[in-house]
C-alpha cells in the first residue's frame, strides 16, 4: 500500500448552496466517488401533504432561490393535469415569457459568476472583476433584465406570486411588457458577446456517454412543457416518467438516486436541451453556437458553459418574440375545480428536468407530492464524470485534482441547494 | 476588519449608518431563506422591521441568492446588511461588521444556502465600484440549518436584539455609532 493522502476543503466553492464529496484513491486507481446529498424536496413533499392544492405553487417555490418558477410552472402543469384543465394559449406563452426571465437569471449567474472563472484561472468572480470588471458588468446586467422579466410577469422577481393553478392573478399590461424590449435587446446584444466569450475559453476534450434527456414540445425549444425524450429514442408523456426513471435510495445518502429503469445512467440540462433541440433554437441562437463551434450533440460538460451561453441568446430573442406578439388574456386564469386523481408536471428548470406529481383528493387537498429536481436525477452522471476524470488525472498533486474535481461539479450547475447541503471535497489516497 | 460580539459588552464606535449623507437613499438587505430553519433569521428581523424605518430608508428581502443585493445597493449611500451565520460562536450571537472598507469573512457566511455568498456579494460590489460608502453587516449566529421551519430559541431572541440594533443604527444619528 502506498502512501495514504487526504484531501478536503471546507466547502465546495461556487455551487449553489454547499453539499459534500469524497474520491477515494487506491494505489493510483479510483476506489470509489461519492456525491453526498441533502434534499429539501423531501422536506417539501412532507410539507406538501394535507394544504390545498392551490397553495402547491407558493409553497414549491421557496425550494430554490434561484428557480422558484421551474417549481411554480411543474406544479400547475401537474395540478392542471389532475383537474383535466388546459390553459389557454395566452396564459400558457406568458407562463413561458416568465421562464425566460429565470433562463436568463440563473444562466447569467452561473456562467459569469460561478462557471466563468473556472476556465479564466481565477479563485472566483471577485477575481476575475478585478482584471475584467467589463465582462463581469455584463453578466450583472444579463441578470438584471432576467430579474425584472421575472418582476413584470410574476410579481416579484424571487419567488414570484403571480402564478397560480389555472394562470396569473394578474395579467400585464401590453404596455408594461414594452417597457422590457429594449433592456431585452441590449441582454441580447449581452448575449451575443457572452457566446462569443465564452467560446475563446480553454477546453479539454472530453465527452460523457450517457443518455441524454429533455423536453421536447413540436411548438418550440420546450421550456415550460413537453414529451420526455431522450437521445436514444425515448419519447414519453410526463405521466409514464415513473415507467421509465426510478429513483433508488443510497445507503451512503439522504438522497434517492435516479437511472433509467434498465439500469442506464442518463443526464438533463442545457447539454441534452441543445442536443435534442438544437433545431428549434432562434436564427441568431443557432448562428451564434455555430461561429462558437458548437455542434449537436454535444456531450462536452465542460462546453455546457457555451451552450448556456447560447441558451442566453435564445431566452432573449424568445421573450422579445413573446413581448412583440403578446394579447392579454381575456382572464388572467382559467377557473381549476378540484378533481380526485393524481396529475403529473415537468418542465425545464435552467439546470434540467423537473417532474412533480400530485395526488390530491376531490376537495383538492393534496395526499401525495413527489418531486424530483435536475441535480438528484444528474448525480449519478456527475459520479460517473468525476470517476472518469479522477482516474485520467491521478498524477496530479492534490491541490490540482480538488480543483478539476470542482470545476467537473461546476460543469453541471448543480443546484444545491435544491439537491445538497455543506459540501465537502475529501480525497483519500492509500 | 472590525468585529464585535453586541451581547452584553458595550458598542464602542464604528462607522455609522444614521451618518450617510442626507438626503441619500439607505437601504437595509435582510438575507435569508425561511424554509432552511436558521437560515431565516435575516428575514425574521426585516419582519420585525417592517413599519419601524424611518422614510428614506429601504428594507429589500433577499431571499437565498444574495448577488442581488448588489442591485438592492446600487446608488445608495449606506447599506445595512442582515444575515445569518455559522462562525462556531453560541448560537444566538450577534456580530457586527463595519464593512464600508475591509472584507466580511467570507467563511463566515459558509452556513447559508445562497448560491453566492454575502461576502462576495460586498466584495464584488466593492470591485466594481458599486459598494454605498457605508457598508455595516450583522451576522446572527445560527444552530439548524436543515430544512424546515421555524428560528431556533436562541436565534429568535437574537433577531429581537437585531431588530432594535439595526434601528438603533437607523435612528439615531446623534449615537456613538455616527461618529466612526
Amino acid at each position: 500500500m502506498g502512501e495514504r493522502r487526504t484531501i478536503r476543503t471546507d466547502y465546495l466553492a461556487r455551487v449553489e448552496g454547499e453539499g459534500a464529496m469524497t474520491v477515494r484513491l487506491q494505489d493510483g486507481r479510483v476506489e470509489h466517488v461519492e456525491l453526498r446529498i441533502f434534499e429539501p424536496p423531501r422536506f417539501f413533499e412532507a410539507l406538501l401533504r394535507g394544504r390545498a392544492f392551490a397553495e402547491a405553487p407558493d409553497i414549491t417555490a421557496r425550494i430554490c432561490g434561484i428557480c422558484p418558477v421551474a417549481y411554480q410552472t411543474s406544479a400547475v402543469n401537474a395540478l392542471e393535469d389532475v383537474c383535466g384543465v388546459e390553459v389557454s394559449e395566452p396564459i400558457r406563452l406568458l407562463r413561458r415569457l416568465l421562464y425566460c426571465g429565470e433562463w436568463i437569471e440563473s444562466h447569467a449567474l452561473h456562467v459569469y459568476m460561478l462557471h466563468a472563472p473556472d476556465f479564466l484561472g481565477y479563485q472566483g468572480a471577485v477575481e476575475l472583476a478585478r482584471d475584467a470588471p467589463q465582462a463581469v458588468e455584463r453578466g450583472l446586467a444579463l441578470k438584471k433584465t432576467g430579474n425584472r422579466l421575472m418582476a413584470v410577469v410574476g410579481g416579484r422577481e424571487i419567488h414570484p406570486i403571480n402564478v397560480r393553478v389555472g394562470g396569473f392573478y394578474r395579467a400585464p399590461s401590453r404596455g408594461e411588457l414594452r417597457a422590457l424590449v429594449e433592456p431585452l435587446e441590449r441582454a441580447r446584444e449581452a448575449a451575443l458577446e457572452t457566446v462569443r466569450w465564452t467560446a475563446g475559453f480553454e477546453f479539454p476534450e472530453r465527452s460523457v456517454e450517457c443518455t441524454l434527456v429533455a423536453l421536447s414540445d413540436p411548438d418550440g425549444y420546450a421550456i415550460e412543457r413537453g414529451r420526455i425524450r431522450s437521445d436514444s429514442g425515448l419519447d414519453i408523456a410526463p405521466a409514464d416518467y415513473d415507467e421509465f426513471f426510478v429513483e433508488e435510495h443510497v445507503e451512503r445518502s439522504t438522497a434517492l438516486h435516479s437511472h433509467l429503469r434498465d439500469g442506464g445512467t442518463y443526464l438533463c440540462g442545457p447539454l441534452a436541451r441543445f442536443s435534442i433541440n438544437y433545431d428549434q433554437l432562434s436564427d441568431a441562437a443557432l448562428d451564434a453556437a455555430r461561429e462558437a463551434g458548437l455542434e449537436a450533440p454535444c456531450r462536452d460538460p465542460f462546453r455546457s458553459i457555451v451552450v448556456r451561453s447560447v441558451e442566453l441568446v435564445y431566452a432573449c430573442d424568445e421573450a422579445l418574440r413573446l413581448i412583440a406578439a403578446y394579447e392579454e388574456p381575456d382572464v388572467p386564469a382559467v377557473q381549476v375545480d378540484p378533481v380526485a386523481g393524481t396529475g403529473f408536471g415537468v418542465s425545464e428548470a435552467p439546470r434540467g428536468l423537473l417532474y412533480h406529481r400530485y395526488r390530491v383528493d376531490a376537495e383538492g387537498t393534496i395526499l401525495d407530492a413527489k418531486i424530483v429536481p435536475p441535480t438528484s436525477q444528474n448525480q449519478r452522471a456527475i459520479e460517473d464524470d468525476l470517476h472518469d476524470v479522477v482516474s485520467r488525472h491521478v498524477q496530479l498533486d492534490d491541490d490540482a485534482l480538488r480543483g478539476l474535481c470542482e470545476q467537473t461539479i461546476r460543469n453541471y450547475d448543480p443546484c444545491i441547494s435544491c439537491a445538497t447541503h455543506f459540501l465537502d471535497l475529501k480525497v483519500e489516497r492509500g | 476588519m472590525r468585529s464585535r460580539r453586541l451581547d452584553g459588552g458595550s458598542r464602542s464606535a464604528g462607522a455609522g449608518f444614521a451618518g450617510a449623507e442626507a438626503g441619500k437613499r439607505r437601504v437595509v438587505v435582510a438575507i435569508g431563506n425561511g424554509y432552511r430553519r436558521d437560515d431565516g433569521a435575516g428575514l425574521a428581523v426585516a419582519a420585525r422591521l417592517r413599519g419601524r424605518v424611518p422614510s428614506g430608508v429601504e428594507l429589500v428581502e433577499c431571499e437565498q441568492e444574495p448577488s442581488r443585493l448588489i442591485d438592492a445597493c446600487d446608488g445608495a449611500a449606506a447599506a445595512l446588511v442582515v444575515d445569518a451565520v455559522a462562525s462556531g460562536a453560541p448560537p444566538g450571537t450577534l456580530h457586527r461588521f463595519d464593512a464600508s472598507s475591509d472584507p466580511v469573512p467570507a467563511r463566515l457566511f459558509r452556513s447559508s444556502t445562497h448560491a453566492f455568498g454575502v461576502g462576495e456579494a460586498i466584495e464584488l460590489a466593492r470591485v466594481l465600484g458599486r459598494l454605498p460608502a457605508r457598508v455595516i453587516v450583522y451576522g446572527i449566529e445560527g444552530a439548524a440549518f436543515g430544512a424546515g421551519e421555524g428560528l431556533t430559541e436562541p436565534v429568535a431572541t437574537a433577531v429581537e436584539r437585531a431588530a432594535d440594533a439595526v434601528l438603533a443604527d437607523i435612528c439615531n444619528p446623534e449615537g456613538d455609532l455616527a461618529h466612526a
